[in-house]
């Protein structure tokens, strides 16, 4: 009964609506193809430290931001 | 140019944070034509400080890693901003993402206000600055030359000021030197950093002969047709600007004075008698 757990949910991440499979903040990096220390992440406006991604749970609508280092002035 | 005053013409190491600082320029990494003329124009600025950002990822992408390990085979210190960032939650957030990905816990705080001066909102600005002093930050405000938001930062941990030369981009150099100054006289001994708006090697001479401690600028180097010789030019201004001000300047006079002295000056008697 994988339907049970694999629950599908519509996030905002960057802006953009993304549906997944991904329960935490850890799993959505994850299957984003990142690498754990390759990105910085935000839910909902505030930042979630590498350390609690795992624990931190994803819901319908929620807004994750994933950035990384860029050029900056 | 500042009045010649003794005892500011010292030799004064900088510290931003107790920290001693090599160089009084520190560079921002946009807008440069090749991630190798940046490499370059970093040497040839001999900046130790250069500013950095974060943006959204794209999916499997590396961009962002790729230049990190850039701007690490430099040697440089970042300093990573919060650019584009209008509220304090949105600031205090960037700039933890970018504690943890870059590894510091200095950032340059930008609360913007007004998407067409992109003049920080000095409101915002305080209460993100006092926020993050408090988890830790050392925190460089870009800020405006307004001395009560100055000592509202100062109030809220900030141990470095850094006033806009003019607005970000335009490179129009000092628009306000009568406030610049006063902000220099209010704050003696407060590192001041001359942040934006700098367009030419002189601006950046004249803020250090004002006797500000660094300039920082960005669009006037990585937009010149040779952003290399640029900041050669650009790091020499400053030194030249440095060395000036701790020598002190002379001060500015209205009527003109002779250097050649007037004694003895030939036929001097027959032009008086004419």
């Amino acid at each position: 009964m994988l339907t049970d757990t694999a629950q599908r949910r519509t996030l905002i991440v960057n802006g953009e609506p993304t549906e997944t499979d991904a329960a935490t903040v850890a799993a959505l990096v994850a299957s984003l193809g990142f690498a754990e220390t390759q990105v910085a992440t935000a839910l909902n406006g505030d930042f979630v430290a590498r350390a609690k991604r795992a624990a931190t749970q994803l819901g319908d609508g929620d807004r994750v931001e994933i950035v990384a280092p860029r050029q900056g002035g | 140019m500042n009045i010649h005053q003794p005892e500011q013409a010292t030799a004064k190491p900088l510290r931003f944070y107790g920290e001693e600082m090599p160089s009084r320029l520190l560079i921002g990494t946009a807008r440069f034509p090749s991630p190798h003329v940046l490499s370059l124009s970093v040497k040839a600025s001999r900046a130790a400080i250069v500013t950095v950002s974060l943006r959204r990822e794209m999916a499997r992408a590396d961009t962002g890693q790729r230049f990190f390990e850039l701007i690490k085979e430099l040697g440089v210190r970042v300093l990573p901003n919060t650019a584009g960032c209008r509220t304090p939650k949105e600031a205090i957030a960037t700039a933890q993402m970018a504690r943890e990905i870059f590894g510091t816990d200095w950032v340059k705080l930008e609360v913007i206000g007004n998407d067409d001066t992109l003049q920080p909102d000095l409101f915002g600005l305080v209460e993100a600055a006092a926020a993050l002093t408090k988890d830790g930050f050392k925190v460089f405000p870009y800020t405006t030359e307004d001395l009560v938001a100055a000592d509202r930062l100062m109030a809220a941990g900030c141990e470095v000021l850094m006033p806009w030369g003019a607005p970000i981009g335009t490179g129009r150099g000092l628009a306000n030197r009568y406030a610049l100054r006063s902000m220099r006289e209010y704050f003696p001994d407060v590192p001041l950093v001359i942040d934006a708006g700098i367009g030419a090697p002189s601006h950046a001479a004249e803020a250090m002969e004002m006797g500000f401690d660094a300039v920082l600028l960005n669009t006037a180097i990585a937009t010149a047709i040779d952003p290399v010789r640029m900041a050669q030019a650009f790091a020499d201004a400053i030194d030249a600007g440095r060395l000036a001000f701790e020598a002190g300047l002379m001060q500015a006079r209205d009527m003109a004075a002779p250097s050649t002295p007037v004694a003895g000056t030939p036929f001097f008697d027959l032009d008086k008698n004419r």
